[in-house]
């Protein structure tokens, strides 16, 4: 117990304006160790064993860095949830080292390490008041009397929950509980803050809520948070960082802005936003594919006698509100998806036009 | 037209075969009890109301003494085996794979399949073979065999039903495993150790097959007394004395309830 007080765990303070940190962080991340607050080494996770063993993780590596805010992004059955479990204590991993501060922590059962979890389901202890479940954590660390209480009431403020401190968790609604949830797995200031999903039992409004929510108490703490979701989304929106998982594999790693500006594969490109996927012998490239986002694509009525653009005619229309959306056939088969608030009028099935696919809007994908 | 849901409610003459049912579990009770206020010697002849048996039964010492036995018995194999189901249940749900782990779930619920006159037999040669003389003793070791599965029962359903993301929540906020099983496991069992318990307590109680073949002369309990009272010939007496083991069975069933009711909490 005392060692983990003793781990050094960051005051809560303000710290306005920490966007484009990540920017200037993100050259020295491999050389500069301060930084670095969490490193997975060639993690493999196997649950089973022999032939018929399935590989939830297979050989990931990556870096997390002290007050980000890092989202682990797939499909499900990607291995996002087991890598967050393997954070967390609750799982071992096969092959592979993980450490926080630069210190080995595989072998630390979960109450040995300085991580709090905020489980998909809340996991509230039933039994507890909204007060007790955020004070459990401080006195399983040993803190006691008023220390506890100031602490207690410093997070239901920070998850605007003060005035329900008495209550049980089956008297919350979902978001309240969300929130209960939140504010206890930060009270014993955990040097990483794991979220598995926390958002997917909201509904839409309040999920958009909470993610500016959740935004702000990251800034405030300043704890590293670690996402996991399967909304693109809200990993755009969120984070700091984004690695995009697929079959235990991590496909790309990289700010929000350079996964969806340059997906390094189809997987990617396809999985966060929309994107054409279109063959790169199409355009002159030496890569199999070519994706471009929908509104990207430009669209006319007649030839361009400047820019020979693709010949092609509408499929279907479908207005959007903000904007609309056209599907195309072009000679030769592909459909192209145009999304924009620009399109000519008059677009109807079966009408002639022309694609235009400006070169810069053209992502080359490998694989 | 959307077809209506089927339900067994809207069968014809679900009212009348209710009641039949009902009359028919519940009148031999509630004419047993009646009787037990007859005040004619012949137990089925009606001679009028009294309460003369009642105090009969109390002032008869041999009753007495079988009821105390009942209530020894009660109270010795519902406690022990309460608390050999708890661990048992938390080793079937929560630990991990060992070896004859299903053999084991299996053998601990023999009682409920075995015919329970193969367990007394079996239960009586055992206790022959290795000389065990305890009395009562004999009778509550017995009992506390026979009464783990059915405090096992509510145990595990509870367990099983327990999201395990709550104990891992506790792992998480630095709880080790003695913390984990007494701050968040075992209160919120607590409803179902209760229940497992008065279960325990009135199939002790109400037990008769092993009981009459382990119970060595002079501790006998409750229902064999009162199985050997209705051979001498039926008085309102056995009436009485079996109207007060129905009421302490009755009496433990809502006292358990009354000690799980969710307690109300100020909004």
């Amino acid at each position: 117990m005392q060692s983990l007080q003793t781990v050094a765990r960051p005051e809560i303070n303000l710290r306005v304006g920490s966007e484009g940190q990540s920017q200037d962080q993100s050259l020295d991340i491999e050389t500069d160790s301060s930084v670095r607050l969490v490193q997975v080494q060639g993690v493999t996770k196997a649950f089973g064993v022999g032939p018929t063993a399935l590989k939830a993780l297979d050989n990931v590596s990556l870096t997390i860095r002290t007050n980000e805010f890092f989202t682990l992004l797939g499909p499900s059955g990607c291995g996002k949830t087991t890598l967050l479990r393997l954070l967390a204590g609750f799982e071992h991993p096969t092959e592979g080292a993980i450490l926080l501060d630069n210190k080995h922590v595989v072998n630390d059962p979960p109450n040995k390490r300085p991580v709090n979890t905020v489980f998909q389901s809340y996991a509230l202890f039933p039994h507890m008041s909204v007060e007790q479940n955020v004070a459990f954590g401080l006195e399983r660390l040993g803190q006691r009397g008023p220390e506890v209480a100031e602490r207690v009431a410093a997070m239901l403020k920070l998850v605007r929950l003060e005035a329900l401190a008495k209550r049980r968790p089956s008297q919350l609604s979902g978001g309240q509980q969300q929130r209960v949830a939140l504010a206890r797995a930060l009270a014993p200031q955990p040097r990483l803050l794991l979220l598995d999903e926390p958002l997917s039992a909201l509904d839409l409004k309040l999920r958009r809520g909470m993610q500016v929510e959740l935004k702000r108490i990251q800034r405030e703490t300043g704890i590293t948070f670690v996402l996991v979701t399967h909304d693109q989304e809200e990993a755009l929106s969120m984070s700091d960082r984004i690695a995009v998982m697929d079959h235990g594999r991590v496909l790309q790693l990289g700010r929000p802005s350079d996964i969806y500006e340059r997906p390094n594969c189809r997987f990617v490109a396809d999985f966060i936003g929309e994107a054409n996927v279109l063959p790169g012998s199409l355009f002159g490239f030496k890569a199999p594919y070519v994706a471009i986002r929908p509104e990207r694509v430009l669209l006319s009525m007649k030839q361009d006698p400047e820019n020979s653009g693709l010949p092609g005619h509408v499929v279907e229309v479908v207005y959007l509100g903000a904007t609309t959306s056209c599907t195309v056939a072009l000679q030769g088969g592909p459909l192209v998806k145009v999304e924009r608030s620009d399109l000519p009028t008059g677009l109807v099935p079966d009408r002639p036009v022309i694609c235009r696919f400006p070169h810069d809007a053209l992502l080359p994908l490998e694989s | 037209m959307r077809a209506r849901v089927f339900d067994w409610r809207r069968m014809p003459e679900y009212r009348t075969i209710s009641l039949l049912a009902f009359v028919f579990l519940y009148a031999p009770l509630i004419i047993l009890i009646v009787y037990a206020f007859n005040a004619n010697r012949a137990a089925l002849i009606w001679g009028g109301f009294s309460t003369q048996w009642f105090v009969k039964a109390v002032l008869n010492d041999d009753l007495r003494r079988s009821a105390l036995n009942s209530l020894i018995v009660a109270a010795i194999a519902t406690p022990v085996s309460t608390l050999v189901a708890i661990p048992a249940a938390l080793a079937f749900e929560r630990g991990r794979f060992f070896p004859g782990r299903s053999t084991g779930e299996a053998l601990i619920g023999m009682p409920l399949v075995a015919p329970e006159i193969v367990t007394a037999i079996a239960t009586l040669i055992f206790f022959e073979a290795i000389g065990l003389r305890a009395g009562v003793g004999n009778i509550a070791i017995a009992h506390i065999v026979f009464c783990i599965p059915f405090a096992l029962l509510p145990i595990r359903a509870r367990l099983r039903e327990m999201p395990r993301d709550i104990e891992d929540a506790a792992r998480d906020l630095y709880a080790d495993s003695w913390a984990v099983f007494s701050r968040v496991t075992l209160p919120l069992l607590m409803p179902a150790i209760v229940a497992g318990a008065t279960l325990a307590f009135v199939v002790s109680l109400d037990d008769f097959l092993i009981t009459f073949m382990v119970a060595p002369a002079g501790a006998t309990t409750l229902p064999v007394y009162l199985y050997g009272m209705l051979r001498v010939g039926v008085t309102p007496e056995a009436n009485a004395a079996a109207t007060i083991l129905l009421v302490i069975s009755i009496a433990a069933v809502v006292l358990s309830s009354v000690l799980v009711r969710p307690r109300t909490v100020k909004a």
